[in-house]
């Protein structure tokens, strides 16, 4: 059952999205790598832009008028497409906020990535705000004196900025700093703060889908012919500006000033930066308990590391004298508790010693692999009705105690990640005559990585992989969140009619197929 | 949940995604605007940097203390460093806009003012009258200006001040 309001509507966008781009496709899975796309749309533009721009008070305003009107079909399409990627990484960003916050994927060991994430918003606006400065027109004009009354609020400048601006006018020696910071400064801290953002993440992929990269390209390319963006008058500081179109993406805070002394500006971007920042603890959740690795049973395959979401694995030198080369150790505190690694771990066999507890290389203390081979064995052993399926879930997409009914049962996993695809087989053997697996949507797994390496270890494209005699026809694989109840349903009623049939082929002495 | 195996229905869902994901960047982008001036003002800057004048006279030193002293040290004055507050009035039609006492910056107290105030006016010819003082052991203002000025609408008067000449005024018709 939903009960965070924001998590239904970010569930409901999911939704939308997915029926209009497939899984594969669907933004709001790819805002990370999207804005990363629109990141190398604004660098390439941008260097571009600077070939014919002219850094200088003077020439600044009239340089960019050529590029917009003289040579619109090259250097004007591509300002715009600088000025319109530029908005539409905003977007990205702040949707990609709304999204790690309504799933819940903000708190706990992701408190890093969330803390580090935020300045980026800032560090984006400010290297927005300095390329609006550079056309040096009456909006430039605007920017140069609110953000000069911005910074004179602040004890060190004291008043000494602002009075630069209207007295002194603009120099070309603070605008080839504003050029600088533009230019070379601020995208390298940006680039820095990312790499800080993503730093506990493996596996991290830059790059959207073609298609979904190819279709935000030519929709702002389209955009950029329609509209191309224009400047203002040139900047004259003995005249207040009459009309400005703000761009509401970046300039947000500046007509603030007009209402507020720069102090209560700050206050209150200040505050609004540090609550969000505070949000893993304001609405704090407990992780589970973090992974083990139990030396005994483990080979240091390195398997668990390569799978792990979160950098949280290391493979280091043996250390307690056993004939292999390596082992691997687990840093609790980058854990996400999500069992992914207990799920590729080749000794996670329920085959293995069946009358002993099942002891694997690397597990999860809230569920253990043995504990999971249990709880199959009793609920296969238990399951009424003709057909029997087992539908094993995860603690983040649809509830599976919802589908229970006779001859379905369900087995909640932290992440359907952990499900070892031999646990799947035993489950057959034992007498199921299906098994599905679902957690959350594809491509939006909680943990980054589950459902994705469950299809690939059972299409057997992944180690630990299905074994190629297990029954594939009679395991099926549904990603669903809460909302998708009835889709599911749908999908279990056509797989025990294809299990039935399966059944009555194989009765029959015939091979059963799709 | 897949999407729709229609490709062609499909492909019209992304165009009206895309369409209004580039809406609303063409909006926002520009719009709405903001006009940060009414028809009818202008704007009076005040901004300038003084230093107020010494708290305390410097006091000559006798012969005898300049001996007392190494003679790589023997300034003829003893001065103190704090300085005095900058008093400002500002007055428009003889209806006060702006007025301001500010303390010396500084951990000694013994730096220089920055004024910085924006206000706006009605646009059209007016009677400014700009008061200062910067000193304690003056009494009143020693610094006056009084000037009929014409300001056109959204322009900026701009008020300085330089130590030699007083208060300086750029920009309007004065």
């Amino acid at each position: 059952m939903i009960v965070n309001p924001v998590k239904r509507v970010y569930l409901a966008l999911e939704s939308w999205f997915n029926l209009s781009f497939g899984t594969e496709w669907n933004p709001l899975y790819h805002l990370g790598t999207l804005s990363f796309f629109l990141f190398w749309v604004i660098l390439i533009s941008g260097i571009y832009l600077f070939i014919p721009f002219h850094g200088s008070v003077a020439g600044a305003h009239a340089s960019v008028e050529y590029m917009t009107h003289e040579q619109w079909y090259a250097a004007g399409i591509m300002r715009s497409l600088h000025r319109y990627a530029s908005d539409a990484v905003v977007i990205t960003v702040l949707l990609h906020m709304f999204k790690e916050f309504a799933s819940g994927r903000y708190r706990g060991f992701r408190w890093f990535s969330w803390v580090t994430g935020v300045p980026n918003l800032w560090m984006l606006v400010t290297l927005g705000i300095t390329g609006y400065w550079l056309v040096w027109d009456e909006l430039a004009q605007y920017i140069a004196v609110g953000s000069a009354q911005l910074m004179d609020a602040l004890p060190i400048f004291s008043g000494a900025m602002t009075r630069n601006f209207v007295s002194g006018g603009m120099t070309d020696r603070f605008f080839i700093l504003i050029e600088f910071l533009h230019l070379l400064g601020q995208p390298l801290i940006l680039v820095f703060m990312l790499w800080l953002h993503v730093t506990r993440l493996s596996n991290v992929n830059i790059n959207p889908p073609r298609g979904l990269a190819m279709g935000t390209f030519f929709a702002l390319l389209a955009l950029s012919l329609y509209q191309p963006a224009l400047s203002h008058a040139p900047a004259s500081l003995d005249r207040v500006p009459l009309e400005l179109h703000i761009d509401w993406f970046y300039l947000n805070v500046y007509p603030l000033l007009e209402i507020w002394p720069a102090q209560q500006v700050w206050i209150l971007t200040t505050s609004v930066t540090l609550l969000l920042m505070a949000l893993p603890w304001l609405l704090p959740k407990k992780d589970g308990a973090k992974a083990v690795v139990d030396l005994e049973h483990c080979n240091g395959c390195g398997l668990c590391f390569e799978d792990c979401p979160f950098d949280a694995i290391t493979v280091q030198a043996r250390t307690d004298g056993a004939r292999y080369e390596h082992e691997v150790v687990v840093n609790p505190s980058l854990c996400g508790a999500c069992g992914i690694c207990a799920g590729s771990c080749p000794a996670s066999n329920p085959f293995r010693s069946a009358r002993e507890t099942l002891k694997t290389g690397i597990d999860m203390p809230q569920l253990p692999v043995d504990e999971m081979r249990r709880l199959v064995r009793e609920t296969v052993a238990a399951m009424p009705g003709d057909i029997k399926i087992l539908v094993f879930g995860c603690e983040h997409g649809l509830n599976v105690d919802r589908l229970e009914r006779e001859g379905t049962r369900g087995l909640r996993l932290i992440c359907s990640g952990m499900l070892p695809p031999t646990l799947v087989e035993y489950a057959l053997k034992l007498g199921a005559d299906g098994v599905m697996v679902t957690g959350c949507r594809q491509n939006d797994c909680f943990y980054r990585f589950g459902n994705s390496w469950t299809r690939l270890r059972f299409a057997g494209e992944r180690k630990p992989s299905l074994r190629t005699r297990a029954e594939r026809e009679r395991i099926r694989i549904h990603g669903a969140a809460d909302p998708d109840l009835r889709s599911i349903e749908a999908d279990l009623a056509e797989f025990r009619q294809h299990l039935l049939e399966l059944n009555r082929a194989a009765a029959s002495g015939a091979t059963g197929t799709e | 949940m897949a999407g729709f195996d229609n490709k062609p229905l499909r492909f019209v869902l992304q165009a009206f995604n895309y369409t209004v994901f580039m809406a609303l960047i063409w909006y926002f982008a520009t719009s709405p605007s903001i006009n940060i001036i009414a028809d009818d003002q202008a704007v009076i800057t005040i901004a300038f940097s003084h230093a107020g004048q010494l708290r305390e006279p410097c006091r000559r030193l006798s012969q005898e203390e300049l001996n007392k002293l190494p003679p790589n040290m023997r300034k003829l004055d003893d001065c103190q460093r704090e300085r005095s507050p900058v008093t400002i009035e500002a007055l428009l039609d003889d209806q006060p806009f702006y007025s301001a006492a500010l303390p010396p910056p500084g951990l000694f107290g013994d730096g220089g003012v920055d004024v910085f105030h924006k206000a706006k006016v009605p646009a059209g010819e007016h009677r400014l009258s700009l008061k200062m003082n910067d000193s304690v052991r003056i009494e009143g203002f020693n610094h006056q200006l009084e000037q009929q000025v014409t300001i056109d609408h959204a322009q900026i008067l701009l008020v300085g001040f330089e130590a030699n000449r007083g208060f300086v005024l750029s920009g309007g018709e004065k």
